[in-house]
């Protein structure tokens, strides 16, 4: 069975679903963060795949500026995480509880 | 044919490596492994420059960046032991969002067609083939130079909000007390001065 693009749809959709399961059921900012990357990792996998089937190098483009949103993401939301949970304490989202009403 | 097997497997096991480990830091070191299987599949896809680009940016500066947050977080005693389990129903909205995705992942098998089915136009690694660093560049400052652009807009706000959110800490530690110093013994000097 020769490798189609399907393979990689497949390959991107279970590791994209691992991130949103980590998403959801992890409580600690940091691995949550880690599952977005993830997620990103996985579209990026089917913007590659998509322009090597089609020979068009938009796809690539693409996930650059993919790979450019996720480390301005990840260098935001680390220096929330610093901010939130200051040092020496426990690290949970729920405890962060400022925008409950 | 085999090298995308054992790369979607090494995906796979390290992704759940990823959200399973008991540690942050071994977090990091199966992403840092679910990065450079991903950066060798680029390779495989034809993609050299962000396979080059995966491995600088995501090994090299957001993982370096996980890294020194946990470093700078648990500096506590314990700070990462786990707590209770506060979300005790969460194995069912976890286990549709599985089954909706190998729902998606069995139809897309389902229908294949072979991948590449044109062949780029040249050896991989030599100049202005599909995806070579010439090709990427030309297309970047060519035909998709708004992309680039917004990218420095992403990176520059990117930046400015780490100031914003990380400057405050720095102002209100040492410079504010030592002007407030300042400002009372310079009070006090005028004061000084009109009583005499």
């Amino acid at each position: 069975m020769a490798v189609s693009i399907d393979h990689y749809v497949g390959l991107a959709a279970v590791v994209f679903f691992i991130g949103v399961i980590g998403v959801i059921v992890r409580r600690n900012p940091l691995i949550m963060l880690m599952s977005i990357e993830l997620m990103f990792n996985a579209a990026n996998l089917l913007f590659i795949a998509f322009a090597r089937v089609w020979l068009q190098n938009a796809g690539h483009i693409f996930a650059f500026l993919v790979i450019t949103v996720a480390a301005a993401e990840a260098a935001i939301g680390l220096a929330i995480i610093v901010t939130t949970f200051g040092p020496e304490r426990y690290v949970d989202v729920d405890d962060v509880r400022t925008l409950r009403g | 044919m085999i090298e995308f097997w054992v790369l979607a497997v090494i995906l796979v096991v390290s992704a759940v490596w990823t959200i399973a480990a008991s540690k942050p830091v071994y977090s990091v070191v199966a992403l840092l492994l679910n990065f450079s299987a991903l950066a060798v599949l680029y390779v495989t896809l034809s993609a050299e420059f962000l396979a080059v680009i995966q491995i600088i940016v995501y090994s090299g500066a957001i993982l370096v960046l996980f890294v020194f947050v946990i470093a700078l977080l648990s500096s506590g005693v314990a700070p990462f032991t786990l707590g209770p389990n506060r979300l005790p129903k969460i194995w069912m909205p976890g286990a549709i969002v599985v089954l909706v995705g190998l729902g998606f992942l069995v139809y897309a098998v389902s229908q294949a067609v072979p991948v590449g089915t044109r062949a780029p136009n040249g050896p991989v690694g030599a100049a202005n083939v599909f995806g070579s660093v010439g090709d990427f560049g030309t297309a970047l400052f060519t035909r998709q130079f708004l992309p680039f652009e917004v990218t420095a807009l992403i990176l520059m706000v990117a930046v400015i909000g780490v100031i914003t959110l990380g400057g405050e800490q720095m102002h209100d530690a040492a410079p504010r007390g030592h002007e407030r110093k300042v400002e009372r013994a310079m009070r006090e000097a005028i004061l000084r001065e009109g009583m005499d």
